[in-house]
């Protein structure tokens, strides 16, 4: 009926990239080439360097009954120098948003100031609705997605907690994009050393009260301490809970070397 | 690298194999390096200094390429100026320094440049921001910076004390920054220091001699 | 008005021989038309409140707002056409992201309001635009600089003010304003006085009703913009409509 109109699209992808191209987030500048960046190719071709330089290791994040935690240590490391030891790696986003950071520490200070501006806005609407963590997740996986497909990650491994419509959101994301929900979910050496003591704890299928959350991960830390040579003792935690979102720390993990001891020869 | 040839002066870049230092004390900011430019292993300039003014208040250590540093520099002392004059106010020490980073982050696939930006403002008195290789940003009460600071970690963070007198924080400063001297072939020359208050800056030079002074007749 | 102009008026970028730029004048009898918008500075917070005409019942309640936020802590308060004070608002908005993306803070009011003001003069100076119809009042508090308040006029011009007002009653509303010593004031005293202060000057013969619209931002707002924030917006109507029984009674005498 209204196929002589033409102010109805015909089009089928109109205003979206060309096959071939990237999608242009709003407020961004980037070209349209997939190399995407600042350099230009030489006669090598075009080299994309992009590897860490200072960074965090492994954030954990658990989901408790009625809240979400996530810890991590305060260490940014500079290749093996344990450089900058007093800095927060969890964040309160709103009151009902956190995130944990891992990875390259400036890609994550650029990005958490495209969430404040995000925050911002939210206020600007005037309509006292704050961007809930399931959106916030879903976002990063594009932006991380888009930023790998330019070759030219950011080079992250994140947390994202807090409450979504009054029920507990745990959801990791990585520089390629990829992204999971879990009751349980880890980043780096935590994958390794955390998510296996946290599942001994829930794996008869209970929840963890907030203090056993707590403590849990006091234990996850202390073990990444031990066995992290990019660990630190001193770490801060996030909560979220419906009454809110607060980042707690730093603290000190419980030490034992006792063993030390009995330990002769190799 | 051809040893017998050129000693790396055609293929290294101009840079400042460094030592650089801030120190936040209980009027201001004390800032320290080394004077040595090299190219590969050829000392390029003796004497260099590589504390930058950006505002009258505000300085920047520079270390890396020099090239970069400096062009960075250059930039970031243009706007602020340019800020100031517009606003009839002296610039943050916070606002130079998130203007370095977005700089040092936006290209850093492209610069090789590790800044320490330091200085006074009336809001927030002293205040020393690190901006290390990729681009992070970073306020810490004392750093280090450059290839010597590596040998010095151990030593600053053992004597450094919060909130120094004026003086105590200078002897601090060049102490440090002579033991990286002396252990890191790419730092070398004079110690030069600066010393930021609400008044300016106040310079030193301080020379690695035995006597201390400039000239000595070796025996 | 069609002998005042005398052709000198079409355009923004041609003065009439007396030295006047029509096209400003005619900007401000926008601002006139609108209802009243007043800004009060206290002494640890600061208050927009508006006069919101309403014009046809078959509006929702929070339809056609003259109160914006452009930062966290920074509220805009719009009188005159509404469509060029979102406009402008936009512009704000743009202009403190802009500001913080640059240095890591919030932008400062007062620049913030030279650069909108820039934005509005610009479109007082060529023929291809016309001015913006619309006076806005800017205010902000932070913990380290308190409480601040400025005006754009259309001609781009701005002022930093401890009160002021704009609209229909701009007149009665700065008569009333002047009474009151805003050094020394709290937020609850700058509440029920911005309640009391549209009430009274709302004209009830000419427009016969209107929506009470305020926001607040103070350390009990947690430094955060706030429209309609309870339990000052209830403050400030119980006070307004008090005041308003008050005249009404003092007619009767």
């Amino acid at each position: 009926m209204y196929s002589h109109n033409n102010i109805f699209q015909t089009e089928l992808w109109k205003g979206g990239p060309s096959p071939g191209q990237f999608y242009n987030f709003p407020g961004t500048n980037y070209n349209n080439s997939n190399t995407g960046g600042f350099t230009a190719p030489d006669i090598f071709g075009s080299k994309r360097s992009s590897s860490p330089i200072t960074t965090g290791t492994s954030v954990i994040g658990v989901k408790f009954d009625g809240g979400v935690m996530i810890a991590a240590d305060n260490l940014v490391s500079y290749g093996s120098l344990a450089r900058y030891q007093d800095v927060q790696r969890v964040f309160k986003i709103n009151e009902k948003t956190i995130i944990g950071a891992g990875g390259d520490f400036a890609d994550f200070q650029s990005l958490k100031r495209s969430i404040d501006q995000k925050m911002v806005e939210d206020m600007c609407y005037q309509d006292d609705i704050d961007m809930k963590p399931k959106s916030l997740y879903n976002w990063l996986t594009r932006i991380l997605y888009n930023r790998r497909s330019r070759i030219n990650p950011l080079w992250l491994e994140m947390v994202v907690g807090g409450m979504q419509d009054g029920e507990p959101f745990l959801g990791h994301v990585d520089l390629r994009g990829r992204a999971y929900e879990d009751d349980v979910v880890a980043t780096g050496f935590g994958k390794h050393f955390a998510l296996p003591l946290v599942r001994e704890q829930i794996s008869n299928g209970e929840v963890l009260t907030l203090n056993q959350a707590s403590q849990v991960l006091r234990k996850c830390m202390e073990v990444l301490y031990y066995r992290d040579c990019r660990a630190i003792s001193k770490y801060s935690v996030a909560v979220s809970t419906a009454q809110g979102t607060i980042v707690q720390g730093p603290f000190e993990v419980n030490q034992n070397w006792a063993l030390a001891t009995m330990i002769k020869g190799y | 690298m051809d040893f017998s040839q050129d000693y790396g002066i055609h293929d290294n870049a101009v840079s400042t194999g460094t030592t650089i230092m801030a120190v936040e004390f209980n009027g201001g900011v004390v800032i320290g390096a080394d004077s040595r430019t090299s190219t590969g292993l050829f000392v390029a300039n003796r004497v260099t200094d590589k504390l930058t003014r950006i505002t009258d208040k505000i300085y920047c250590c520079r270390s890396g390429s020099a090239a970069d540093t400096q062009a960075i520099a250059d930039i970031v002392a243009y706007s602020l100026n340019y800020h100031e004059n517009q606003t009839g106010e002296e610039p943050l020490v916070a606002e130079a320094a998130s203007e370095f980073r977005n700089y040092c982050y936006n290209y850093r696939d492209s610069l090789l440049a590790g800044i320490i930006v330091a200085g006074w403002d009336k809001r927030n008195g002293g205040q020393v921001y690190s901006i290390p290789l990729g681009g992070m940003l970073k306020r810490e009460s004392v750093t280090i910076g450059g290839s010597g600071s590596s040998y010095i970690y151990g030593y600053v963070r053992e004597a450094y004390r919060p909130q120094m007198e004026k003086e105590d924080c200078v002897a601090f400063v060049v102490k440090a920054v002579k033991h990286a001297i002396y252990h890191d072939g790419s730092s070398g020359g004079v110690v030069r220091i600066g010393i930021i208050t609400e008044d300016g800056i106040e310079r030193r030079v301080f020379f690695n001699t035995e006597s201390g002074n400039p000239v000595e007749i070796g025996n | 008005m069609s002998s005042i102009g005398t052709g000198y008026d079409l355009s923004a970028s041609q003065f009439s021989p007396d030295g006047r730029v029509y096209q400003i004048e005619y900007a401000g009898k926008a601002v006139e038309m609108s209802g009243t918008v007043i800004g009060m500075r206290g002494k640890d917070g600061i208050v927009l409140a508006v006069e919101k005409i309403v014009t046809s019942q078959l509006y929702e309640d929070d339809a056609a707002t003259r109160i914006f936020t452009v930062d966290k802590n920074i509220g805009i308060a719009i009188a005159g056409l509404l469509a060029d004070g979102r406009y402008i608002v936009d512009i704000a908005r743009q202009e403190a992201a802009n500001f913080r993306q640059q240095f890591e803070r919030t932008i400062p009011l007062k620049q913030l309001t030279e650069r909108v003001s820039a934005y509005v003069h610009a479109y007082t100076l060529y023929s291809a635009v016309r001015p913006f119809g619309v006076s806005v009042i800017l205010a902000s508090w932070d913990e380290e600089q308190g409480p601040q308040l400025y005006k754009i006029e259309p001609s781009g011009t701005s002022f930093g003010y401890f009160a002021c007002a704009s609209g229909k009653a701009e007149q009665q509303a700065k008569t009333e304003m002047e009474k009151l010593k805003f050094a020394e004031m709290s937020v609850e005293d700058l509440v029920q006085n911005a309640g009391k202060i549209i009430y009274q000057v709302h004209d009830e013969l000419r427009n016969k009703d209107f929506h009470f619209e305020m926001s607040l931002i103070s350390k009990e707002t947690k430094g955060l913009h706030r429209l309609n924030p309870q339990p000052w917006y209830d403050q400030a109507v119980q006070a307004g409509l008090a005041a308003k029984n008050e005249d009404d009674s003092d007619n009767e005498i």
